[in-house]
């Protein structure tokens, strides 16, 4: 009751307060409204000339106006399904390490490296994986996949060092940090008792981890999730290493293009309205399939940690 | 009580204790490899995942320490073919831009995540949070697309102001969602002292609750906005660069990612070299600016 007349007290000055704290946080619907409504606005033009060929013409080419968007959907998704191929055993290895085995010691030097390499700007991987990773794969790596594993078509023509492999593996290296974060999480908030029963019943520390891990996967599946829409937005490293080739090629050491690297490379350059169009309407895909693989993910890792990990840590 | 009750059961032959183990052996040696190797796996994980990192730093050093130099900071950019020069315009706009995307973000960031702490129960709340996290899986290309479209169509050039607002709508959820973070975990007895002592809601909010939470506040959103200066895709098509020395906010403006970027692609061997060197900078600046704004948050806590 005394509250009730405290809170009066205050009355509209506290209205006044909480609108305009609620009119700031309805602000994150505005920005969203003016991100669709521009990206949308700006794809129009090509929407209405090219209309649905658009994801599954494999031609580029400005000058005769022909727009067809297949090579970066598909550079996009085999650079970002091969970056999980590498990260997703060795992220959640990482996550079993530092949840179930390392001591808190070495747990926290761990996470705390994670937390560097989350904070590195993707130019930056992307420089590394230009000057460094791609002489390396150049003369070492590529050379020696074409001679061995030269007979899948995977693994054949030249070794030029920057390619899909590059664009891989500094992908894996970028969204690792996510998967190993929320995955070691998630493990975190599995009940003690299912180890501790399970190790009862003459489990081995290996199988008993096995059985967390089970009770974990609906929260592991959210973080590779969550990684995946990571590597497909990612724009700066890919574009710096991926070597920006129109062209669909089924051998990993061939230079491809992304989505988000035709747009930074062409964007400034783009003449002509339905150039421009065109190359909105890029990102417009984009945009699409990253909000669904990412509301995808949240719900997973929400549901798995019954809402105590959300997004602000995920990101 | 019977007699019998405590007779042994005749009946079962015991030969081994029911808890020993009567699996083969070969079982059980197969099982004990397992464990072994997929543990060690797991460790092996972690450290190959660790690795990339030490060598990121590694190179990032070794090939940037050469060219820092004072010059680099408050030099211009020489024309090609030139040796030397710096990127005193770029890191300058850099800090412009994020500026300018930091005073948007951090007071709209900071009052919706206060809003979602103090008063977010209903709906309303969960749908705003439901679409920062939305806006935060953005991404940053699409929203360089977006602010190109906002602000440098109607504005007709390139200008640092489209830069600085693509950034904000970059560092609007992280600071949205760890700033509710953060105010939720001032503890609930300082609300309830307040607004025994008779203080209205908002007071308790902004007179207690905030300068208690202010700290924590300040390093999570420093994170955010040290994040977005490292941004180089929305910049590209906004702010866009420029090779010359410019502090108006209409205009391109240099920004150290842009440069970096231009400066790896470009043919010569000076101006990547430089690229690396701005690539350490970038890193030291994305850095200290969180340690050095944590640094002082502390000091004027402690006086």
């Amino acid at each position: 009751m005394n509250q009730e007349r405290v809170q009066r007290r205050g009355g509209s000055a506290d209205q006044v307060y909480k609108g305009v704290l609620a009119a700031a946080a309805a602000l994150v619907f505005v920005f969203v409204a003016l991100i669709v409504y521009e990206v949308a606005r700006g794809a129009e033009l090509s929407i209405r000339t090219i209309g649905w060929k658009f994801l599954v013409q494999t031609e580029w080419d400005p000058v005769a106006d022909k727009y067809g968007a297949l090579p970066y959907i598909y550079g996009t998704l085999v650079s970002s399904l091969l970056a999980l191929l590498m990260a997703v055993p060795l992220g959640i290895g990482s996550a079993v390490f530092l949840a179930e085995i390392a001591s808190r010691r070495v747990g926290s030097i761990v996470s705390f490296v994670m937390e560097l390499l989350a904070a590195i700007p993707s130019i930056v991987y992307g420089i590394w994986g230009f000057f460094v990773l791609a002489p390396w794969l150049r003369t070492f790596i590529e050379p020696w996949l074409i001679a061995n594993l030269g007979f899948l078509p995977l693994f054949r023509g030249f070794p030029f060092g920057i390619g899909m492999l590059n664009a891989g593996i500094i992908l894996a290296i970028m969204i690792i940090p996510t998967i190993v974060s929320i995955s070691r999480e998630v493990l975190l908030a599995t009940p003690a008792t299912l180890r501790e029963a399970s190790l009862a019943l003459g489990a081995t520390k290996a199988e008993s981890i096995g059985v967390a891990l089970d009770a974990a996967r609906p929260g592991i599946l959210g973080a590779i999730i969550l990684a995946l829409g990571r590597a497909l937005g990612e724009t700066m490293a890919v574009t710096m290493v991926i070597g920006n080739t129109n062209r669909i090629s089924l051998s990993l050491l061939d230079p491809g293009a992304t989505m988000s690297s035709i747009i930074a490379n062409e964007f400034t350059e783009a003449t002509g309205n339905l150039y421009l169009s065109a190359l909105v309407q890029i990102a417009l895909v984009l945009f699409a399939v990253t909000i669904v693989v990412n509301a995808l993910a949240r719900a997973l890792v929400h549901f798995a940690t019954g809402g105590r990990r959300d997004a602000a840590g995920a990101a | 009580m019977t007699p019998a009750a405590h007779a042994p059961p005749a009946a079962i032959a015991v030969e081994r204790a029911p808890w020993e183990d009567r699996t083969p052996a070969h079982v059980r040696i197969a099982r004990a490899i397992w464990n072994r190797v997929a543990i060690g796996a797991c460790v092996a994980a972690a450290a190959v995942v660790v690795l990339p990192l030490g060598l990121i730093l590694w190179h990032l050093i070794a090939h940037g320490l050469s060219g820092l130099s004072w010059e680099f900071f408050v030099s211009m950019p020489k024309p090609v073919g030139e040796a030397g020069g710096g990127m005193a315009n770029a890191i300058v706009g850099t800090l412009i831009i994020v500026g300018l995307g930091a005073a948007v973000a951090l007071p709209v960031g900071i009052a919706s995540g206060v809003y979602l702490a103090e008063y977010g129960r209903g709906r309303f709340a969960g749908l705003v949070r439901y679409t920062a996290d939305l806006l935060g899986g953005v991404p940053s290309i699409v929203v360089g697309v977006a602010a190109y479209g906002l602000v440098v169509l109607p504005m007709g050039r390139f200008s640092a102001l489209a830069g600085g607002i693509a950034l904000a709508i970059l560092m609007l959820p992280t600071i949205i969602r760890s700033t509710e973070e953060i105010v939720r975990l001032v503890p609930q007895s300082y609300r309830q002292g307040a607004l025994a002592l008779g203080a209205p809601r908002w007071r308790v909010t902004q007179q207690v609750v905030l300068p208690a939470a202010r700290s924590g506040i300040v390093t999570a959103a420093m994170l955010a906005v040290a994040r977005a200066a490292g941004e180089t895709a929305p910049l590209l098509f906004t702010a866009l660069g420029n090779r010359f020395w410019s502090v108006q906010l209409d205009q391109p403006m240099a920004t150290l990612p842009v440069f970096i970027f231009d400066y790896a692609r470009a043919p010569y061997d000076d101006w990547n070299r430089q690229a690396w060197t701005g690539a350490l900078v970038l890193v030291l600046l994305v850095t200290v600016i969180s340690a050095v704004l944590r640094l002082t948050v502390r000091r004027i806590q402690t006086r």
